[in-house]
């Protein structure tokens, strides 16, 4: 594998490319992104912040596991990246 | 189950958990005094946050790549060295995510594979000796507005230029505390950002009293004084303005950060009304200093210093038998402390002699590293007191201010809780807002939780020491095959 080659991944259907090495919020932001998941209480928008591991701001369901760091995980050619938004539990009365 | 530990009789197995300056440098000078060495890392490559880079150990960088880096020509060296030496293993992608003490020495839980990946395989290392180089994360200030996406710490940026080769924005502005923040501004610039200037919280005064009080006492440090002359070089060339006593003190923007507003402080870093201008930008990166990596220290019983960072010793022991630590885990004082601390601490954990000559060079090049640390926290340090009640900073918080990042608890909710459960303990506060009870285990914000309750903070004990997966916990926890 050599730094020229590409990946794609797809990012809600969407197919986005990157370089072979990138991490996932490389390849987002290389993409132009900068905002892949909702909270939960506010729905509000939310991208990178610590970019190394801590934070979990960052967080997208790869492959179909959810609560994986972007920032961590590198981009293999393939990958099905959703953004995420997990609601939360709906209280009964 | 069974313990990962080949252990040849009388030849020490020593663990390094880290694989950054200090890591590298452990690694290093345990092997050569005679250990058996095995080093985790939780990152693809070795190099640590400092060293961060694209290329696989067989690769070379690019010029542009190689421009980002400061002395890459001693990682190659100290990573080949590693490498190369038939008595250390060296495993990436590994996750120390539990330590325990038993009688019999310390005891470590691992996970190997892809980040956040299911499925990863457990492994257990009974080492004789641990070298925790954990190393530190940036610890950002809450300001209003600092969740929305395109405001980043200053590392953040760092680190997706380094390793990524992308700019966090195309307009950025750098602020926060510290020398650290002018090679990130020069990375943005070198990886294509305008950077609409460096804003250093610090007024003239107290980073004069760091930085120029007695400079005969920076003899020894000329490689930081010398880097750090290089990032100036590097601002007079991109002519980003660096300005000091100035912060961020508001993001502005929907669904992305779009302007900031900047505002002169006090010597407490209270903002200074009526000093507040608003300067469009699509990204800011923002960062007032460093947290260090404490979870396997505190796991393991070691002793903590009043400033939070593992008490170590001369000979980077720390009070617990068996534990050794090194670089930021134990201060934040730059490469060349945590090259000279690494280096003591993997001799020493190794059984080499401690009177040896390179021992002996080791010590001195510490005690000179560790005078640039002081003049930092002198220049640089946050306000821990201001005119009111508490540090400064707190001024600029609104009671819509998010304070916990992942359960979006904000100031005021803070505050209120405290008011309605008459208590200002940061553990019942903690349970009753939920601030720090999210995904990132309150590393975010759990200094700040304490700073607007105006409580000394209680140190955290997190006994797992990163997030894993249920399935993977059953399996690290169920019988081996």
């Amino acid at each position: 594998m050599s730094r020229d080659d590409r990946v794609t991944i797809t990012v809600d259907g969407v197919p986005v490319g990157g370089r072979a090495g990138q991490s996932i919020a490389g390849v987002l932001i290389g993409a132009g992104e900068q905002a892949w998941r909702t909270t939960s209480f506010a729905s509000a928008a939310r991208g990178v912040f610590c970019g190394i591991g801590v934070c979990f701001d960052c967080v997208v369901e790869v492959n179909g596991l959810a609560d994986v760091r972007a920032c961590l995980r590198r981009a293999r050619d393939g990958d099905v990246v959703v953004r995420q938004h997990i609601a939360p539990p709906e209280v009964i009365p | 189950m069974t313990p990962h530990s080949i252990g040849r009789p009388g030849r020490r197995h020593v663990v390094v958990v880290g694989a950054g300056p200090a890591g590298l440098s452990a690694a290093r000078a345990a092997a050569e005094a005679g250990a058996r060495v095995t080093v985790l890392d939780a990152s693809h490559a070795t190099g640590g946050q400092y060293w961060r880079h694209a290329a696989g150990p067989h690769e070379q960088l690019t010029d542009e790549e190689l421009r980002l880096q400061h002395g890459w020509d001693t990682y190659c060296v100290l990573d080949a060295a590693v490498r190369s030496h038939p008595a250390v293993e060296l495993v990436t992608r590994a996750q120390v995510w539990a330590a325990e003490r038993h009688d019999d020495g310390p005891r470590l839980h691992v996970l190997v594979g892809e980040p956040d990946d299911a499925g990863r395989v457990p492994l257990t290392f009974s080492p004789d000796a641990v070298v925790l180089a954990t190393g530190a994360h940036d610890r950002t200030l809450p300001f209003p507005g600092w969740e929305l996406p395109g405001v980043t710490t200053a590392g953040a940026a760092q680190a997706l230029a380094k390793a990524d080769g992308v700019a966090v924005g195309s307009r950025v502005l750098v602020a926060g505390a510290g020398p650290f923040l002018l090679p990130v501004a020069a990375t943005l610039a070198a990886v294509g950002a305008t950077v609409l200037g460096v804003h250093e919280a610090s007024r003239a005064g107290a980073l004069a009293r760091g930085w120029l009080d007695r400079p005969w006492r920076l003899a020894g440090t000329s490689g930081k004084l010398l880097e750090l002359a290089g990032y100036a070089a590097g601002h007079v060339r991109h002519r980003i303005p660096y300005r000091v006593g100035e912060a961020v003190v508001a993001a502005h923007g929907h669904g992305r950060v779009e302007a900031v507003t900047i505002s002169r402080l006090d010597p407490t870093w209270a903002p200074i009304a009526g000093t507040e201008r608003v300067v469009e930008v699509d990204a800011v990166c923002v960062s007032h200093g460093f947290t260090p990596r404490l979870e396997l220290a505190v796991a393991l019983g070691t002793a903590i210093t009043t400033e939070r960072f593992v008490d170590v010793d001369v000979r980077q022991r720390t009070s617990s038998p068996h534990v050794w630590a090194a670089g930021e885990t134990t201060g934040i004082a730059g490469v060349d402390a945590a090259l000279a601390e690494g280096w003591l601490a993997g001799h020493d954990a190794a059984g080499g002699a401690p009177d040896e000559r390179r021992a002996r060079t080791a010590v001195r090049r510490r005690a000179a590293t560790h005078e640039v640390a002081r003049r930092m926290a002198a220049a640089h340090g946050i306000p821990v007191q201001g005119a009111g009640s508490g540090p400064g900073w707190l001024r600029w918080l609104t009671d819509d201010t998010v304070v916990c990042r992942c359960e979006e608890v904000t100031a005021g909710r803070l505050r209120d809780t405290a008011a309605v459960t008459c208590s200002t303990d940061p553990v019942s506060v903690k349970l009753t807002s939920r601030a720090g009870l999210g995904i990132c285990q309150g590393r975010m914000c759990s200094a700040a939780v304490t700073a607007i309750l105006g409580a000394p903070g209680a140190l955290e004990s997190r006994p797992v020491a990163a997030p894993v997966r249920l399935g993977d916990l059953a399996r690290a926890a169920g019988p081996s095959a």
